[in-house]
């Protein structure tokens, strides 16, 4: 058996490294259990020749079809979108676009602005200097003065609109809609050891320039500075509890397979929206029958994605294609609640460049585009570099049937159940989609677009895994309180995707960041009676 | 047969397959994906989609009543019309191997004007762009929804 540790936290991506950093200055001992290994630079795809190709197989975004011996499987058969991760020091950091909007004011009041869903237990402003700090520690580009927000100041300068955002650029003045550069979490300097993005193009499979935030370069490395410790190829297969119903450690698998105990004090969970209820789910025992924190019987319940609606074109002349990070602008225009529509909440447009070679090769096949025989290369000439597309990533509210429970056969490599989903888009979702295909349509075609095709939802565009362990301040409707603490074990936290309310209509890792800083300060606030 | 190569009837029937996907072009000068640099790289390849390749083969034997390659030219259109057809996931994946050999080949890449190069180190230039497009954008009042 190993020393017990004051703090054992589950996961080292996007949340478990935030909180690490900040609970370090505590001088507790701490601990991070990570199922996958740490990635180097110059294993990144963009290093070799067959960079594209590595995207269908060790760096696919699937874990399914990725299949690496540090990933477990998910049945998400009977879902429309498919579950997008990665397993490593960074977690879905190492394989994510860096766009990094924060949610909206308006996101934490959804049931008093609009009577859907729930309110959060937290606020804007309350989150609003960890979003800050968090901001400083990912090294965020971007421009302050968007009208969609209120005030932020990035510290780095905006990515480069290019030839593409150009293009969108005077489209969305021609129609008098918002836009503006993105928050991304892409250096436009050298920043912080980093060096600034040379414009590689591939960015989503992890950064060999190390330009990209993720957090195995931001948060780990000063964490391990200050005294945590990070264990690799640990992977944890349940929580225990002991005779007081308080948790007290986890079992986990180490490198060679062989089964470890790791005794805790305090135990936070950062393992996202799939991977948190089904470690919850997999503790069982005579206190806890069915899984642990759940007296509520929510955990796993209300699972939201982000339903993307994917619409793009060609336009005449050649633009970046792959060149360059692949998003660089964000509209708003839509976000907030209009009621002379058919459905509550807005979405995010999310402006992109073009595809690779072999990407664009590949999609357009598949979509008919693309012909076999004589006519390929004429056509093919006419569509590598010239695709222009947008995406609404629309706002998925809670709905207790979408939801994550165990399979009753899968099982990953260690015999531990895996995660089953089974999720339906929403009647708000679908009408909020059509909406944005149509604006989205309406922006391509004052792009001077043509040849437009649509995918709604993106099918392997499960990247946001949310609210599967909702916080709260009604224990009967809550798993956690206001700042990340279960309602039933009084030691347990949860920081990641999961905790969260309702979805917004953005990407959330920035968001998810700030409240890990945010609970993690509650801790540090609350140390002398943090059980009670 | 997981893991087991393709048999030589298969091979045979890829390569033919191949050229109808992507036959080689005097007007573009490339070659087809049964050229063979690009085809030893698809054999090379196949990998994890074996199984699937395999499937999509033994299903284009079976349209083809034997042997695709032995398949009069006239013959082969109409084959690969019902393949297209019926050929579903299997086809896709054994069409995407085909693609992902074909444009990453030397001769392709410079035939369309790109460097057969990975993108590190060197990465790619993108233009700043005019930022004053942001003009009008900047004027607007902020419009997020206050909540207090």
């Amino acid at each position: 058996m190993h020393d017990k540790v004051d703090v054992l936290i589950i996961g080292s991506g996007a949340s478990g490294a935030a909180v690490a950093w900040s609970l370090a200055e505590t001088r507790m001992r701490i601990l991070c259990l990570e199922q996958g290994d740490w990635i180097k630079p110059t294993d990144y795809p963009s290093n070799g020749r067959d960079w594209e190709a590595r995207f269908f197989s060790d760096f696919a975004t699937s874990p399914n079809r990725r299949a690496r011996p540090t990933d477990y499987p998910i049945n998400d058969d009977n879902s429309p979108i498919k579950v997008v991760n990665f397993n490593g020091v960074g977690g879905s950091t190492i394989l994510y676009t860096a766009h990094f909007p924060r949610l909206h004011p308006s996101d934490f009041r959804v049931r008093t602005l609009d009577g859907v869903a729930d309110d959060w237990p937290v606020d804007y402003e309350t989150l609003e200097p960890f979003f800050a700090e968090n901001d400083r520690m990912m090294g965020v580009s971007g421009l302050a003065g968007d009208p969609a927000y209120p005030p932020k100041q990035p510290p780095m300068p905006p990515l480069p609109l290019g030839k593409s955002g150009t293009r969108f650029a005077k489209a969305m003045n021609k129609l008098g809609w918002h836009w503006w550069p993105s928050d991304s979490t892409i250096a436009t300097t050298d920043y912080e050891g980093r060096a600034r993005c040379i414009n590689l193009g591939h960015c989503t499979p992890g950064c060999a320039q190390g330009a990209k935030a993720s957090t195995d370069i931001t948060y780990w490395p000063q964490a391990i500075r200050a005294g945590v410790e990070l264990r690799t190829r640990s992977r944890v297969r349940e929580i225990t509890t002991d005779e007081h119903g308080m948790a007290s450690g986890a079992i986990y698998y180490d490198a060679d397979g062989v089964e470890q105990f790791q005794p805790a004090e305090v135990v936070i969970v950062a393992c996202n929206g799939v991977g948190t209820p089904r470690l919850l789910l997999n503790s069982t025992s005579g206190r806890f029958p069915n899984g642990l924190a759940n007296a509520s019987g929510l955990v796993g319940k209300n699972l939201m994605f982000h339903p993307y609606a994917n619409v793009y074109g060609y336009v005449d002349e050649p633009l970046d294609g792959n060149h360059g990070p692949p998003l660089c602008l964000w509209s708003q225009e839509f976000y907030e609640t209009d009621r002379t529509r058919d459905f509550v909440r807005g979405y995010t447009f999310q402006f992109g460049r073009g595809y690779a070679a072999i990407l664009e090769a590949i999609n357009s096949t598949a979509a008919g585009r693309l012909p076999w025989g004589e006519e390929h290369h004429r056509i093919y000439r006419q569509l590598l570099n010239h695709r222009i597309g947008l995406s609404a990533i629309c706002e998925d509210l809670p709905e207790e049937h979408n939801r994550v429970t165990l399979d009753p056969q899968l099982k990953d490599s260690h015999g531990i159940p895996a995660p089953k989903i089974d999720y339906t888009l929403g009647a708000n979702s679908r009408r909020m989609m059509e909406h944005g295909i149509a604006r989205a349509k309406e922006v391509l075609a004052a792009a001077g677009a043509g040849n437009i095709g649509t995918e709604a939802p993106i099918l392997n565009g499960g990247w946001h895994l949310l609210g599967t362990a909702r916080m709260g301040d009604d224990p009967e409707r809550s798993v956690v309180n206001g700042w990340g603490r279960s309602h039933d074990v009084k030691n347990l936290f949860i920081v990641d995707g999961s905790i969260w309310v309702t979805s917004g209509g953005v990407n959330p890792t920035s968001t998810i960041q700030a409240l890990a800083l945010y609970i993690a300060d509650s801790i540090k606030q609350r140390l002398a009676n943090l059980f009670d | 047969m997981p893991d087991e190569p393709l048999t030589p009837a298969e091979t045979r029937d890829l390569r033919c397959l191949a050229a109808a996907i992507i036959p080689a072009s005097a007007y573009y000068g490339v070659p087809g994906a049964d050229d063979d640099l690009i085809f030893g790289d698809i054999l090379k390849s196949l990998g994890r989609d074996r199984d699937d390749v395999r499937t999509a083969l033994t299903h284009l034997a079976t349209l083809s009543g034997g042997s695709f390659t032995d398949l009069p030219p006239d013959r082969r259109a109409g084959v690969i019309a019902t393949f297209r057809a019926q050929g579903a996931t299997p086809l896709a994946i054994l069409t995407r191997v085909v693609l992902l050999c074909y444009y990453r080949d030397d001769r392709v890449m410079r035939s369309l004007n790109m460097e057969p190069r990975p993108p590190f180190p060197k990465g790619h230039v993108v233009e700043q762009g005019d930022w004053s497009l942001l003009d009008p954008v900047r004027a607007r009042a902020p419009f997020y929804r206050r909540v207090s």
